[in-house]
């Protein structure tokens, strides 16, 4: 009853002695212990996870208690796997364990929130005007508009209402689609796997306007273009599981334990079972810890240790001896066998395309797509054959799809490999050389441009004349430097003679020693052989972020191609760079880009589009010339890397979105004025300049990308790679540009680009960021939504590092004035719906769109590229020019639509990378499970899709890896091309139909679909590549197989037909700023090097006081205490990096573990944070980004050429970004800029 | 008007004082019995602690203990021993000693947590104010002692001693005769009173809890049972239903 009264009991107090009155038993009070029990009680646990793009994926334990999410611990439950693999539990980490921290702290965004500026003018033009002609008044007015987005970044918010901001919103886009086109309202949201349906919300409102969406995958830089390039896959990797049953494992710029948390335990249960290690990367990170072996490595040079471990591994195992697992996998498995011209050029004999059957008289007996069929030599009849598998069975005829060793005939097949036993004579081939280029940060050699190699040759009677020809095994191992026997120059004999690619070369260039070399290549490859090829390579960012990363890739990948451990168990190329791996991909796209009422949705490469749009391209220091290879066929390979660009998109490669200066809603009726197809008619008035190019103006008003939505991203925080810029001309507000452009140097200017000499400042009329947290973005955005956390709605969540699919759930209301994403949307939608009839009703828009990979137009280009402006072809949409599509838009409906399945999933029906199937048995499931709309009006009687959850059922009832009912008939589906029976992967689970609430039952295994290239089932873990080796399923490649040799003309132009050694491009950003203003401390020139962190993923958790907690509680930058000494930094001080892109201030982390000549900025560290001023640029800090600048490869901009075709986030431009290099000195005066905004505009009330 | 200030600081006011002391003392145990504690923060700096915790708690416990004796006993028992002038002797050197290593203690202990940040940072407003109190009312007891010294007789120890008797046999005397003492003696009155007005909101409820009967325990491991005990230690029987 009360604490004191019940102690009142002195005198009958009962002491019960034990163990000779060592002890004593007491029955006083225990009630304070409730205290500590009532602790960790709880009303419920709700399974969540976090939608971080960490590959985490992990099911966690939300505890609520009051109403309140009080703290969130591991689940443990899930699905067992086989009975010799180690669990997947318990996943997570401490990241993820300090989330709820987020839910109610000072950084929760809370209520809608607006620029008071914006809300001043609004309100006052909405007195008089309608919502878009209050819109109109306000952009239209050049004072208002420079008042509210000169602020951005400055403060300035105030709340708002729902109904508000959502009307403001819907005016705005409503009157943009009016007025330019709905293509200048734009989309950015990475990740889908992370939460499917938020994701989906966005995209589905953004594509039923006509609206873009960006993609991220390439931008970030997460996205291997070698990948594509090679096996005609954006990325399929193992499962961390998978890692268990390799024998040999290289870690290879990745850093498993420290950014691969919850999966690091498979790599320590690897090591148990005695799987050997070697860890390679630069500094001495976490990871380097698990390697038997550690080769700190030249940052940048890691092309040149592949080149010379490929070197060794190839004169071991293939020349001096054959070992035969290797040679058959190679002979079967990679385009090795086929045939490769030879041309003369300036006197030198250079490999030229991919023989095709088209080639020969009769081509070979094809008539369906000769000329996207290769050949090669067969042992068997000594004759030319045309292998079955490569692209040109696929489109056009069904049954020979397939890599079986067989030709078309039918008759089975053994290719040679090498013609040196049929050789007609040896012909001395020229490869480029890269390695000699000077550069003052790395070392090269003095090897000539062009390396001669000798090879075997054979000539061919071909339809145009006598050839000479040989095979890419020949050339690949020429390219090497490896010696045969046949003579000739540029051959090493031993491993000690500096050639290259010899280990004694390499030694030079990566500071690794030769014997460390051989080592690692030897066990590497005795693993390989001994096991079928499980040796794997785990990989990541710290080898994908540079501008050459593709050398670095295609060397790994040839390592593991000639070792055959690509689609074995235990082996291969487990690239773990961003959670890709959208499961139900083929179920989700529908949903996310509205695909049941219109098709194609409008995506856009958004490294290409930034590098355009934030004007990027006016300050490139990068010449064409840098890097062209010495051996380029002849070719007018001058121009800016923008012209590529552009000459890109208006072959039908790239997107580039806006797409024409003229407004995509009028095209259709003046082709209607002219009685011509819309398809015709653009090609007409594009020829005639009628109608033209956005991209090629994009500094005129017309063309300015004008509404733009971030939501589940930090875009300008965390992955926009030339911050500076992004605030100078896409926002129009301060920033700490400190370079000159081209215009102002007087430099060679773009030659198909339209020069300002005053480069617009503000291209946005409106930002909108949907967030949870008051991030960066946030803060220089018009309008901030506040958006449920991961713990208070419901989505859907998969990654590539286990099979499982798992749920978001909403374990309490979202908190203040905070709604799920597909909430915010599906209010977005209602609100414009409600505006537009306004300006707009039924519309017809008009879609560019590029030639899409695993479409059958993907083989549009064959043979040499032809560009129609410079009248070397005629237009032909689809085919030399994007594809021209009608779209109908019903604007006044567009809420109705967004909230239902619409017709076409019945109509078309769905597929995915080339397979088609039907649907209509799953819509009327969906008609019964999520009910049908009732209400009158176009959508009545369709299935609804008005919660968050009857968007997840859509998705899952879709997919077939979640409908086994789906992948069955996609498997048959497949089966046609193929000729092959590939449904007895998925009948055991024919019956199986994962719903929502499954999920949040328990983690749900997927089931297996032709959509991935590897298999779940009782006997393997997911391997990428499986399905290819096993089932043999051709790689979506020109050949089928994996293509080691690139014979694209842009690809032979730039040298990287075949993989060599690059060093980092030269970005000429330190020398202008050197000495630009001096403060008095020492200066040091350093490399910028962003790897990703500890204690955040991304951007988020940085910001989170409990991680803040465990490191130094703002931005840090970390560098050697050599580095250090040399400009008299210590530990703790602050210091400034920067160089013509602008500035970043940090403390300094001075640490013996770091490589002399780097500098560390753990990536996307917030400057919301203690973050100080610089001195250099008088602006808040800067974040890791204010340094970099986005450079395009030509080579990434190909399309129409099968695996080199444009695919969303499958193909693209890539945002590179180590190759860049910084000055660093101690700052001065540390200046917090507590004070008031001057001078942005006249008058200004900054904290307004 | 005098008298009744005096009346008011020295009748009414004890009595306020220590009904607040015991009734919140009461309900502070019943009610939040998990803010009950010392507040240490020898977690957080040992620096200064250990000198300056143990020489304050040497020196307050004799002080607590010597006034508690040295005022409540009454006259007639102590001079059974002593006479009033040894007696006072004997308080101003004892308690002169005690104070002063009290003082040194105290002294460290507010200089610790004023100056050290760490230790500033996690303070509360009552932790400062309590150790300011009780450093100077350290100060004003100290400054008593010279005035002690001008009265050999022992006559203002028999006023204060009459007057705390008074107080707790609910007897007390006209405030009136505190009249003729000197100003340090009453200031040290009332902000002595004045710690038992704070104490129930304050660390200071750690006093209550002092661990005294960990001296005469028996037993090195104690085991709490919700099994019914009986007096004798001899079991109940259990009920096999049980």
């Amino acid at each position: 009853m009360s604490q004191f009264l019940d102690r009142l009991t002195f005198f009958n107090k009962v002491k019960e002695p034990f163990s000779n009155g060592h002890g004593i038993t007491t029955d006083e009070d225990r009630g304070w212990e409730d205290g500590y029990r009532l602790r960790w009680q709880h009303d419920k646990i709700v399974r969540s996870t976090h939608g971080a793009n960490c590959t985490g994926s992990c099911s966690w334990k939300i505890y609520v208690k009051g109403g309140i999410v009080t703290w969130e611990t591991q689940q443990t439950d899930y699905p067992r796997t086989r009975p010799d693999l180690p669990n997947h539990e318990p996943r997570g980490c401490s990241r993820g364990a300090s989330y709820s921290w987020y839910l109610y702290s000072g950084n929760r965004v809370k209520y809608p929130l607006i620029r008071s500026r914006l809300l001043r003018h609004w309100r006052a033009a909405r007195k008089t005007l309608a919502p878009v002609a209050a819109w109109k008044s306000i952009v239209e007015d050049p004072k208002k508009r420079q008042d509210y987005i000169s602020v951005r970044g400055h403060g300035g918010f105030v709340r708002a209402k729902w109904d508000e901001v959502t009307e403001i919103i819907g005016a705005a886009n409503a009157y943009t689609a009016k007025t330019y086109g709905p293509d200048r309202v734009i989309g950015f949201s990475p990740i889908p796997a992370m939460s499917m349906v938020s994701y989906a919300a966005g995209s589905r409102y953004l594509s039923l306007l006509g609206g873009v969406c960006m993609s991220f995958y390439d931008w970030y830089c997460d996205l291997p273009p070698a990948s594509p390039q090679t096996w005609g896959e954006q990325t399929d990797v193992p499962e961390s599981a998978d890692w268990y049953n390799a024998g040999f494992i290289i870690l290879w710029g990745s850093n498993v334990p420290q950014t691969r948390t919850p999966d690091a335990h498979f790599y320590t249960e690897a090591r148990y079972r005695g799987t050997k290690s070697a860890v390679i990367c630069p500094d001495y990170s976490e990871a380097s810890k698990f390697g038997d072996i550690w080769l700190s490595v030249k940052q940048g040079t890691d092309a040149a240790l592949a080149m010379a471990m490929g070197h060794v591994i190839l004169k071991e195992y293939h020349v001096d001896r054959q070992a035969k697992y290797f040679r058959d996998y190679v002979r079967q498995y990679t385009d090795m066998p086929l045939l490769v011209k030879l041309v003369r050029q300036d006197g030198r004999l250079v490999p030229d395309r991919f023989l095709r059957a088209s080639d020969f008289a009769q081509s070979l007996g094809e008539a369906n797509n000769p000329e996207w069929k290769t050949v090669g030599f067969d042992e068997i009849s000594g004759k030319v054959v045309v292998p079955n598998g490569s692209i040109g069975f696929r489109w056009g005829e069904t049954g020979k799809w397939n890599i079986e060793e067989k030709e078309a005939g039918g008759r089975a097949t053994t290719l040679r490999l090498s013609l040196a036993d049929i050789k007609d004579e040896f012909a001395d081939v020229a490869f480029p050389y890269f390695g000699n280029i000077e550069n003052e940060h790395f070392t090269h050699s003095d090897h000539a441009s062009v390396l001669n190699r000798r090879v075997p040759v054979k000539k061919l009677a071909l339809a145009e004349g006598e050839t000479l020809v040989t095979t890419v095994h020949d050339l690949f191992i020429a390219n090497y430097g490896v010696d045969r026997g046949f003579g000739g120059e540029n051959v090493a004999k031993s491993y000690d003679e500096d050639t290259p690619y010899t280990p004694a070369w390499a030694e030079r260039i990566t500071g690794v020693s030769r014997d460390k070399i051989i080592q690692v290549a030897r066990e590497f490859a005795t693993n390989a052989e001994k096991t079928n090829g499980r040796s794997m390579v785990i990989i990541g960012a710290a080898m994908n972020h540079w501008y050459h990363a593709d050398m670095n890739y295609r060397g790994v990948i040839n390592m593991l191609a000639m070792c055959g451990c690509i689609g074995q168990s235990g082996g291969g190329w487990s690239h773990y760079v961003g959670q890709e791996k959208l499961r139900p991909q083929a179920g989700w796209a529908p949903l996310a880009f509205a695909l049941d009422w219109a098709r194609p949705p409008r995506q856009q490469n958004s490294t290409s589009f930034f590098y355009a749009h934030t004007d990027q391209w006016r300050y490139e220091t990068m010449h064409t010339s840098d890097i062209l290879s010495p051996t380029a066929p002849p070719g007018p390979w001058d121009g800016a890397i923008i012209d590529y660009n552009i000459r890109a998109a208006r072959m039908g490669w790239l997107p580039a979105y806006p797409t024409l200066t003229q407004n995509s809603l009028g095209i259709a009726k003046q082709a209607a004025d002219v009685a011509l197809e819309p398809k015709d008619y653009v090609a007409r008035a594009l020829k005639s300049g009628e109608l033209s190019f956005a991209w090629s103006d994009p500094d005129s008003p017309q063309n300015f990308p004008r509404n733009m939505f971030v939501w589940r991203s930090n875009l300008l925080g965390s992955s926009g790679k030339g911050h500076e810029y992004f605030l100078k001309h896409l926002l129009g507000t301060s920033h700490g540009v400190l370079g000159k452009d081209l215009g102002e140097e007087g430099r060679e200017r773009p030659k198909e680009v339209r020069w300002h000499d005053e480069a617009p400042r503000g291209k946005l009329d409106l930002l909108v960021t949907l967030d949870f947290r008051m991030s960066t973005t946030c803060v220089y955005s018009d309008i901030v939504l506040p958006t449920a956390t991961w713990y208070e709605k419901n989505d859907l969540n998969t990654s590539d590092m286990h099979p499982f699919i798992h749920p978001l759930t909403g374990a309490v209301d979202p908190a203040w004035e905070a709604k799920s994403d597909w909430e915010i949307y599906k209010a977005i939608a209602k609100a414009f719906s409600k505006v537009a009839p306004e300006v707009l009703g039924v519309e017809k828009d008009v879609v560019l769109a590029p030639i899409m990979h695993d479409s059958p137009g993907e083989i549009a280009q064959a043979f040499e590229p032809k560009d129609w402006k410079k009248g070397e072809c005629a237009l032909i949409p689809g085919k030399t020019m994007p594809m021209v599509t009608v779209v109908e838009r019903d604007y006044p409906n567009l809420y109705k639509r967004f909230t239902a399945l619409g017709p076409l999933m019945e109509k078309v029906g769905n597929g995915i990378k080339g397979i088609a199937w039907q649907t209509g048995h799953e819509v009327e499931h969906l008609k019964h499970l999520n009910g049908v709309v009732t209400e009158e009006g176009p959508t009545k009687g369709m299935a609804r899709i008005d919660s968050d959850i009857d968007a997840a059922e859509v998705l899952l009832m879709l997919a077939p890896e979640t409908n086994g009912e789906v992948a069955v008939k996609s498997w048959e589906a497949l089966s046609k091309t193929t000729g092959r029976k590939h449904a007895h992967l998925a009948l055991p689970k024919e019956d199986e139909k994962i719903r929502f609430r499954d999920v949040v039952a328990q983690p749900r295994k997927i089931i297996s679909a032709p959509t991935w290239s590897g298999l779940e089932s009782e006997k393997v873990c997911y391997n990428a590549g499986y399905t290819n080796v096993h089932e043999l399923i051709p790689w979506r490649t020109l050949t089928g197989r994996q293509q080691l040799y690139q014979d694209h003309l842009w690809m032979r132009a730039f040298g990287e037909g075949f993989c060599v050694y690059r060093p980092p491009i030269d970005l000429r950003a330190v020398k202008p700023v050197q000495g630009m203003k001096p403060n008095g401390e020492k200066e040091v020139v350093l490399n910028f090097i962003t790897p990703h962190q500890k204690w955040g993923i991304h951007s988020t958790y940085t910001d989170n006081l409990l991680m803040l907690t465990l490191s130094r509680g703002g931005p840090i930058v970390w560098l050697s205490e050599v580095d250090a000494r040399k400009a008299g930094i210590v530990d703790n001080d602050w210091v400034e990096a920067y160089n013509a892109n602008g500035a970043l201030v940090a403390r300094a982390v001075v640490s013996q573990r770091m490589k002399e000549g780097t500098l560390f900025m753990y990536h996307a560290q917030e400057k919301i944070v203690n973050v100080p001023g610089s001195e250099m640029t008088g602006q808040r800090g800067g974040i890791h980004n204010s340094v970099t600048r986005t450079v395009l490869k030509p080579t990434h901009m190909i399309g129409g050429y099968v695996q080199l075709a444009y695919g969303f986030n499958y193909y693209g431009t890539i945002g590179t970004n180590r190759d860049e290099f910084v000055v660093v000195r101690k700052l001065r005066n540390v200046d917090w800029l507590e004070r008031p905004l001057q001078g942005a505009t006249p008058a200004v009330e900054a904290a307004e | 008007m005098r008298d009744t200030i005096f009346h008011i600081l020295f009748v009414w006011y004890p009595y306020f004082c220590l009904t607040t002391f015991l009734v919140g003392s009461l309900i502070r145990f019943d009610r939040e019995p998990y803010s009950w504690r010392a507040g240490s923060s020898q977690m957080l700096r040992k620096r200064q602690l250990f000198w300056g915790s143990n020489l304050f708690h040497f020196g307050i416990l004799f002080l607590f203990f010597g006034h508690a004796v040295g005022l409540l006993t009454p006259t007639s028992v102590y001079t059974l021993v002593m006479s009033v002038e040894q007696k006072q002797l004997l308080a101003v050197t004892a308690g002169g000693i005690a104070g002063v290593i009290c003082f040194i203690g105290l002294t460290l202990l507010l200089h610790r947590r004023l100056f050290d940040a760490r230790i500033r940072q996690t303070s509360t407003v009552m932790d400062l104010a309590v150790l300011v109190i009780l450093w100077v009312q350290l100060t004003l007891g100290l400054l008593t002692l010279p005035f002690s010294l001008g009265h050999r007789d022992g006559s203002a120890m028999l006023i204060l001693s009459h007057w705390a008797q008074g107080i707790v046999t609910l007897q007390p005397v006209d405030a009136r005769t505190l009249q003729d003492l000197e100003w340090p003696f009453r200031a040290h009155l009332v902000l002595g009173m004045t710690i038992f007005l704070v104490f129930p909101f304050s660390r200071l409820v750690h006093i209550w809890s002092a661990p005294v009967w960990y001296l005469g325990r028996r037993g090195y491991q104690v085991v709490r049972t919700r099994r019914p005990l009986v007096s004798g230690g001899a079991r109940r029987p259990v009920e096999p239903a049980e």
